[in-house]
C-alpha cells in the first residue's frame, strides 16, 4: 500500500522528494533519461503526468508540454507502455501518475487504471474529479487497488477537506495557494497555519505542491509536511540548462 | 435511475472542476438558487433588459421568404435586436446581476466569435467592473473589429496562444485566471456549457426569448408552432428558445450544428450529426465532444467562430438522447447562400452562426404545408461581421476597398 511504503520511506529521512514530469515531453527518450537522472539524485516517488489537450488546472510551462507532447504523438497507450518498462527498471521508486479524467474516461477507467496498476504505479491524481464526481473512479480504484490521490486547497472549508479526506489514499496533495501550477507559493508563517490545519484532519502524508523552487523553500518545509512536489522547477531547469543539471538541482535541495 | 445528482441531465453535465474552486461554486450556485427563488430578481432583469438592450425583442413574420420557399409560415425571433446585435447580452446582463450580488468587482470571460467578449465588456462597462477577455489567438485574427471595441469598452484582451488557439483553449485560460482570482472575480461563461450551475443557469436568462417568443406566436397566430429552429454552438441561443416550448411535446425542436466543409470532410463542428462525437469530460462537464479515440479533443472547423467549438450543452446533449430535439447540420456554403436569400427577401442579415437556422428551414420549409408556421431564432445580426460575410461571400468590391483603405494607412503612417 502507497501509504505504508510511504511512510516506511519517512523513517530514514526527513522529507522525501516527489519531481514531476510529463510523459512524451520532450520525447519518451528524455523522459527516460530524466528519470535515471531524478532516481539517482535520490528521489523517493516520481509523478508522471499523461498528457491532456485541455490542462484546466496548469500553468504556461506545463500546460506548453502537455500541447508539445501531444504534437509528437504521445498517447495513453505509449505512457502506459512506458510506465511499464519504467516501473520495473526502478523497482525501490514509487511511481504515480498525474492526469486529467478524460483519459482515464476516454480508455474506459477500470482498463486504464488496471493497466496503471500492472505497469507498476501505486497511485493517481486527477486535479479535474472531485470525488462527487468520481464513483466509478473511486469503486475501479478500490477493485484493482489503487490509490486514488485528491487534493487539499487553502480554499477548503474544515468540512470540505474532512469530506475529501475520506476519500483519499497513499497521500493527500497539499496545494499552498491560489492558482494553477507553476506560481510561486510564499514559504511563509500562513503556510505553516495552513499545513497544521491539513495536519489536524488527516494521518495521510502529506505532499506540498505547487511553487517549491530552492533549497530555502526545502529547509522550511521539512518536518512541517512528508513529501516536497517539483513540478515547473524541474522542467524549466531541463529546458535552460538539460537534463544532468536537474539532478544536481535535486541533490542540492537536501545537501 | 433512482437518485438524480444535482446539475446532471441524463448522465450529462456534472461539476468537474479543481478543488481550489470548490467553495468558490458553492457561492456561485447559493447565489444563482437565490436569486432564481426570487421573483424580485426576474422582474429587475426584465427591466433592466428592456431599458438597455431592446426587449421583448420582435418576431418578424417572414413573409417574401415564406411565399417564396411556397411552404410552412416563417416567423423570426430578432434576438439580433439585442444591443450589442446577439443574445449573448441576455446572459450577460443576468450574469452581471448576479456579479453585483455577490460583491464581485472583476469579471472575465472566454470568447470565439468576439460577440460574448463585446457584451461582457459592455456589462462591465455599465456596471462599472474591472474586465478582462480570454480569446484564441485565431479567432483574435478572424474577429478583429470585436476586439476593437472590446479595448474602447475599456476591456482587456489576453491573446490566448495554446492548444488550438480557439474558442476551447479561451475557456480553460479563463479558468486559470479564476482558479487565482475567485475571491474578487466572476467567471461570466458565454453559453450553456461548463461546470453545473453554468449550463443551467445560462439556459434560465436566456429563456426570456421562448417566453416572449410563446406569447408572442400565440397573439399572432393563436397556435404554437409546428417547429422552431436554432442554429446549435454551445447551445445557449437555442435553449434560449426552446425552453419555450419544451413541454409542449407537439412542437418540433430543432438544432442545427455546423456542417463546415462536409461531415465527410471532417472538418466540422457537428457533434451530434456527424456520429464522431462521443461522451468525454472536459471543460468541467460531461458531454458530447469531438475528440480522438484516446480522449483528446479534436481541431473543429465552421465558417462561422460562434459554432465551432468541440463540446455542447449538456443539457442538449440530454434532450437528444430523449429525442426531444433533432438535430440537423447545414454547411458552411448551404450557410452563405442562405444569408444571401434572407437579405434579398427580407432585408434581414442574419449572423453566420444564426445562418445556420435559416440554411436548415429554407431545407424543410417547402414540404411543409402553409397552414403550418416555424419559428427562426436569429440569434444575431450579420452586419457587425461585414469582414467575415464579405470574405465569405467573395465580394470583389469590397476587397478592393479594403486594399485601398490599406494603401492610406501605408501613406499616412
Ligand atoms: C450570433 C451568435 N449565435 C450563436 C452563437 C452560438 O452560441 P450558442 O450556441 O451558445 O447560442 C454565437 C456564439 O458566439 C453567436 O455569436
Amino acid at each position: 500500500m502507497l501509504e505504508n511504503k510511504i511512510n516506511d520511506l519517512r523513517k530514514d529521512k526527513d522529507l522525501l522528494l516527489m519531481p514531476h514530469l510529463v510523459l512524451g515531453y520532450p520525447s519518451f527518450g528524455e523522459n527516460a533519461e530524466l528519470i535515471d537522472t531524478m532516481v539517482g539524485a535520490g528521489a523517493e516517488i516520481i509523478e508522471m503526468q499523461i498528457p491532456f489537450s485541455e490542462p484546466m488546472s496548469d500553468g504556461p510551462v506545463i500546460l506548453k508540454a502537455n500541447d508539445e507532447a501531444l504534437k509528437k504523438g504521445a498517447n495513453t497507450t505509449k505512457c502506459l507502455d512506458f510506465a511499464k518498462e519504467t516501473c520495473a527498471k526502478y523497482p525501490d521508486t514509487i511511481f504515480v501518475f498525474m492526469t486529467y479524467y478524460n483519459i482515464s474516461f476516454a480508455y474506459g477507467i477500470s482498463r486504464f487504471l488496471e493497466k496503471a496498476l500492472q505497469a507498476g504505479i501505486q497511485g493517481v491524481i486527477v486535479p479535474d474529479l472531485p470525488h462527487e464526481e468520481g464513483e466509478e473512479f473511486l469503486f475501479c480504484c478500490k477493485e484493482v487497488g489503487l490509490s486514488p490521490i485528491f487534493i487539499f486547497t487553502p480554499t477548503n472549508t474544515e468540512e470540505r477537506l474532512k469530506d475529501v479526506s475520506q476519500y483519499c489514499e497513499g497521500m493527500v496533495y497539499c496545494v499552498g495557494r491560489k492558482g494553477v501550477t507553476g506560481i510561486k507559493t510564499q514559504i511563509d508563517s500562513s503556510l505553516d497555519g495552513l499545513i497544521k490545519k491539513y495536519r489536524k484532519i488527516t494521518n495521510l502524508p502529506l505532499a506540498l505542491g505547487f511553487g517549491i523552487q530552492d533549497k530555502n523553500d526545502i529547509q522550511t518545509v521539512t518536518g512541517k509536511v512528508d513529501i516536497a512536489v517539483i513540478g515547473t522547477k524541474i522542467l524549466m531547469i531541463q529546458q535552460k540548462e538539460g537534463i544532468p543539471a536537474v539532478g544536481e538541482f535535486l541533490k542540492a535541495l537536501r545537501e | 435511475m433512482t437518485k438524480i445528482k444535482q446539475g446532471y441531465y441524463g448522465q450529462f453535465g456534472g461539476k468537474f472542476i479543481p478543488e481550489i474552486l470548490w467553495t468558490n461554486f458553492d457561492e456561485l450556485i447559493a447565489s444563482y438558487k437565490a436569486a432564481k427563488s426570487n421573483v424580485s430578481f426576474w422582474a429587475e432583469y426584465e427591466s433592466l433588459m428592456g431599458s438597455y438592450s431592446c426587449r421583448p425583442t420582435p418576431l418578424t413574420y417572414a413573409q417574401n421568404l415564406s411565399e417564396y420557399l411556397g411552404g410552412a409560415q416563417i416567423y423570426i425571433k430578432r434576438e439580433d435586436l439585442n444591443h450589442t446585435g446577439a443574445h449573448k447580452l441576455n446572459n450577460v446582463m443576468g450574469q452581471g446581476l448576479l456579479t453585483k450580488r455577490m460583491g464581485k468587482k472583476r469579471v472575465i470571460a472566454e470568447t470565439g466569435a468576439g460577440q460574448h467578449g463585446v457584451a461582457t465588456a459592455t456589462m462591465a462597462a455599465k456596471f462599472g467592473f474591472e474586465c478582462e477577455i480570454y480569446m484564441g489567438e485565431i479567432d483574435v485574427e478572424r474577429q478583429r473589429p470585436n476586439v476593437f471595441w472590446m479595448e474602447k469598452l475599456g476591456a482587456k484582451i489576453n491573446v490566448v496562444k495554446d492548444g488550438t488557439k480557439t474558442l476551447k483553449d479561451a475557456i480553460n485560460a479563463a479558468f486559470r485566471d479564476w482558479i487565482y482570482s475567485m475571491d474578487t472575480t466572476h467567471y461570466v461563461l458565454g453559453t450553456a456549457c461548463g461546470p453545473y450551475p453554468f449550463p443551467e443557469m445560462v439556459m434560465w436568462f436566456q429563456s426570456i426569448i421562448g417566453k416572449e417568443a410563446k406569447k408572442q406566436i400565440m397573439s399572432v397566430t393563436g397556435q404554437l408552432p409546428d417547429r422552431v429552429y436554432a442554429c446549435v454552438g454551445g447551445g445557449s441561443n437555442a435553449l434560449g428558445i426552446f425552453s419555450g416550448f419544451l413541454e409542449d411535446t407537439d412542437v418540433e425542436l430543432i438544432g442545427v450544428e455546423a456542417g463546415g466543409k462536409g461531415i465527410d470532410s471532417g472538418k466540422h463542428a457537428a457533434r451530434f450529426v456527424s456520429g464522431a462525437g462521443e461522451v468525454g469530460v472536459a471543460q468541467g462537464m460531461k458531454t458530447m465532444f469531438l475528440q480522438d479515440d484516446e480522449g483528446q479533443m479534436r481541431e473543429t472547423h465552421s465558417v462561422s467562430a460562434g459554432l465551432d467549438y468541440i463540446g455542447v450543452s449538456p443539457i442538449l446533449a440530454d434532450l437528444n438522447e430523449k429525442k426531444r430535439v433533432r438535430f440537423e447540420v447545414a454547411i458552411d456554403d448551404e450557410v452563405i447562400e442562405a444569408v444571401k436569400l434572407t437579405i434579398k427577401k427580407e432585408g434581414i442579415i442574419p449572423a453566420l452562426e444564426s445562418a445556420h437556422a435559416f440554411a436548415q428551414v429554407i431545407k424543410e420549409a417547402p414540404d411543409m404545408r402553409k397552414d403550418q408556421t416555424i419559428i427562426i431564432n436569429q440569434s444575431g445580426r450579420g452586419d457587425k461581421d461585414i469582414f467575415i460575410i464579405a470574405d465569405a461571400l467573395g465580394d470583389k468590391a469590397w476587397k478592393e476597398f479594403i486594399i485601398e483603405k490599406a494603401k492610406v494607412y501605408c501613406v499616412g503612417k
